[in-house]
């Protein structure tokens, strides 16, 4: 490639990316503050997810990154003692107002966790199709969505000749790859992944970034992560999660990646992106 | 010194579940050569005769009919219970329920059949007039002679009564080791309770909770005196009138006989009686053991 058309493409890329930036919110949390019991571990976060964008979530552990992706489908509320103000607006819509059906949002912002988590007793093909079986979701041509869904994870070719194949015969990567599959299966319009890397092997992890890529042509991905490599290789947009000692967690400074990492406002960011701390 | 003597303690239960094994073998090899196949399948009981006429269908069918009754009733309820502890109730809840059902299981069945005769028997002879008259179409609700007291069915109701503690908390147990990054990911799919325990939790724990229900069911064949209280003891076979009056039980046969007993024949035809209740109980606890160790392996 020579200087001339590298540049090129490099002015592409960051086209795409402040036209990213401007992309109409898909979802967003207003002033979002968590309690489990009496204890505050959020406290007024405020974020965007424009419509096909990659956001990382990174901050160290502890400081409410996990609690506030559960706060974006309504996982959150599925833990005993745990209690939240503020308003999460997916298409413009609060979906903790009383008329919305939690069911309905959970299918439209799936979720992919930190453990690969197929369901042991079914098939490959099985797992894909779960979430259509488990939510009563009527869709046609099952063998397409297989196929099409597995493609989009990356798995389908190393899995292809063995759809009726226990899911528990796959490595960890494939079973995250499978499991993001059957998150994509049920059409959602966002996908949050909680840490899907952290317990997967680079050459996995590596695998399921490229996925990670390719959705976000289509869904909107929000991506809690502890890997600061990964989280420059996928995210167009970063937020940087702190909780002092005592307080509860919040977000320090956010923005494009790039700036995040490149010339991050704050100190303490400055400091953990470096790796001072976390 | 000590590891032989713990050896022998070991082996003890093993001599002993032989003996009883054989005792009650030979028994019954003399009881068929002077009743023949008879003893097994045909009902009655008559000791004047002689030799004296003696079959067992109606008590084994019987002890059979008792214990599925109280399988239909208390699965369900001990199903339901184990996932409400499990899946609804709140923690302090749930684990004062536990401790109540394990209460449960702790009270004599002596107890219980005593609590059964004076305060469930009453009651429940009026339920059993309602079943029988809306549901009374249905063959097995028939009832022609307006007797409802010393019924199958209020004797598998008893049965049901000590089987749901150990059904529930064996339930319990397997439920809530489900793995929560299934119930997660069920979650997470839009899956609602329901359909989260019908594709993920029950599936799960299937081996684990049929094997309670096998354990539970080990109790109800064997159960004596508790059915002696509430069950008029009939030697003919009621094949499925469960809300007519009387019916039959291998257990409560002997002890009701025991007492009376007329002589050394009755006696071995009582003691053969018990070692079709043995074999039977003996089996049902085999399967379940095998059950429930089976999936606590695939746990791991």
């Amino acid at each position: 490639m020579s200087t001339a058309e590298f540049e090129e493409v490099a002015m592409m890329e960051s086209d795409l990316i402040s036209a990213r930036k401007q992309a109409p919110s898909e979802l967003r949390a207003e002033n979002v503050s968590v309690w489990f019991g009496k204890r505050k571990v959020l406290e007024n976060v405020n974020i965007d997810f424009p419509k096909n964008t990659v956001t990382a979530l990174i901050g160290p552990s502890g400081c409410g990154k996990s609690t506030f992706i559960r706060t974006l489908n309504r996982l959150h509320e599925l833990i005993p003692s745990a209690a939240l103000a503020g308003s999460v607006l997916y298409e413009g819509k609060d979906i903790y107002s009383s008329d919305v059906d939690p069911v309905h949002i959970r299918l439209q912002i799936g979720m992919v966790f930190q453990k690969p988590n197929p369901f042991p007793s079914m098939t490959i093909r099985g797992n894909v199709l779960s979430g259509l079986k488990l939510s009563g979701m009527k869709r046609d041509n099952h063998d397409d969505i297989v196929e099409h869904t597995l493609t989009a994870a990356g798995l389908w070719t190393e899995v292809k000749e063995r759809l009726n194949h226990a899911a528990g015969d796959l490595s960890g990567g494939q079973q995250q790859r499978l499991v993001i599959a059957r998150a994509l299966a049920v059409q959602p319009s966002v996908l949050l992944m909680d840490e899907p890397c952290s317990a997967l092997d680079p050459a996995s992890t590596l695998k399921i970034e490229e996925t990670i890529r390719q959705l976000s042509k289509e869904v909107t991905i929000v991506i809690v992560t502890h890997n600061m490599q990964q989280a420059v290789r996928v995210a167009d947009n970063t937020a940087f999660f702190l909780a002092q000692e005592g307080e509860p967690g919040h977000i320090v400074e956010q923005g494009l990646t790039t700036d995040i990492f490149g010339q991050p406002q704050d100190q303490r960011t400055l400091d953990y992106v470096n790796g001072r701390f976390g | 010194m000590f590891s032989r003597l713990v050896t022998g303690a070991a082996f003890t239960s093993l001599i002993v579940l032989a003996g009883i094994a054989i005792f009650l073998g030979v028994q019954a090899v003399s009881a068929f050569q002077t009743q023949g196949l008879d003893f097994i399948f045909s009902t009655g009981w008559d000791i004047n005769t002689d030799p004296p006429t003696a079959g067992i269908w109606g008590m084994l069918y019987g002890s059979v009919l008792l214990a599925v009754i109280g399988l239909v009733i208390a699965v369900p309820v001990a199903l339901m219970l184990s996932i409400f502890m499990v899946f609804i109730a709140p923690r302090k809840l749930s684990s004062v329920l536990t401790n109540l059902i394990d209460l449960l299981a702790a009270i004599p069945s002596v107890i219980i059949g005593l609590w059964a005769f004076y305060i469930l028997n009453p009651p429940a002879e009026q339920w059993q007039q309602l079943l029988n008259q809306y549901l009374g179409w249905i063959p097995i609700f028939q009832n022609t002679s307006q007797n409802f007291s010393g019924t199958p069915f209020i004797a598998g109701l008893v049965l049901a009564i000590m089987m749901i503690p150990i059904i529930t908390s064996i339930s319990r147990e397997v439920l809530s080791r489900t793995p929560p990054d299934l119930v997660n990911a069920a979650e997470a799919l839009g899956c609602s309770l329901w359909t989260m325990l019908r594709y993920v939790a029950l599936p799960y724990g299937r081996g684990g909770i049929v094997g309670g229900v096998m354990l539970g069911l080990g109790r109800a064949l064997g159960e004596t005196i508790a059915v002696f209280f509430v069950l008029k003891l009939t030697f003919e076979t009621n094949w499925y009138h469960i809300i007519e009056s009387g019916g039959g039980s291998i257990a409560t046969l002997i002890v009701s006989r025991f007492g009376e007993v007329s002589g050394p024949e009755e006696l071995n035809l009582l003691l053969a009686a018990g070692f079709f209740l043995f074999l039977g109980t003996i089996g049902v606890n085999i399967v379940a053991n095998l059950i429930v160790n089976r999936t606590g392996r695939l746990q791991k």
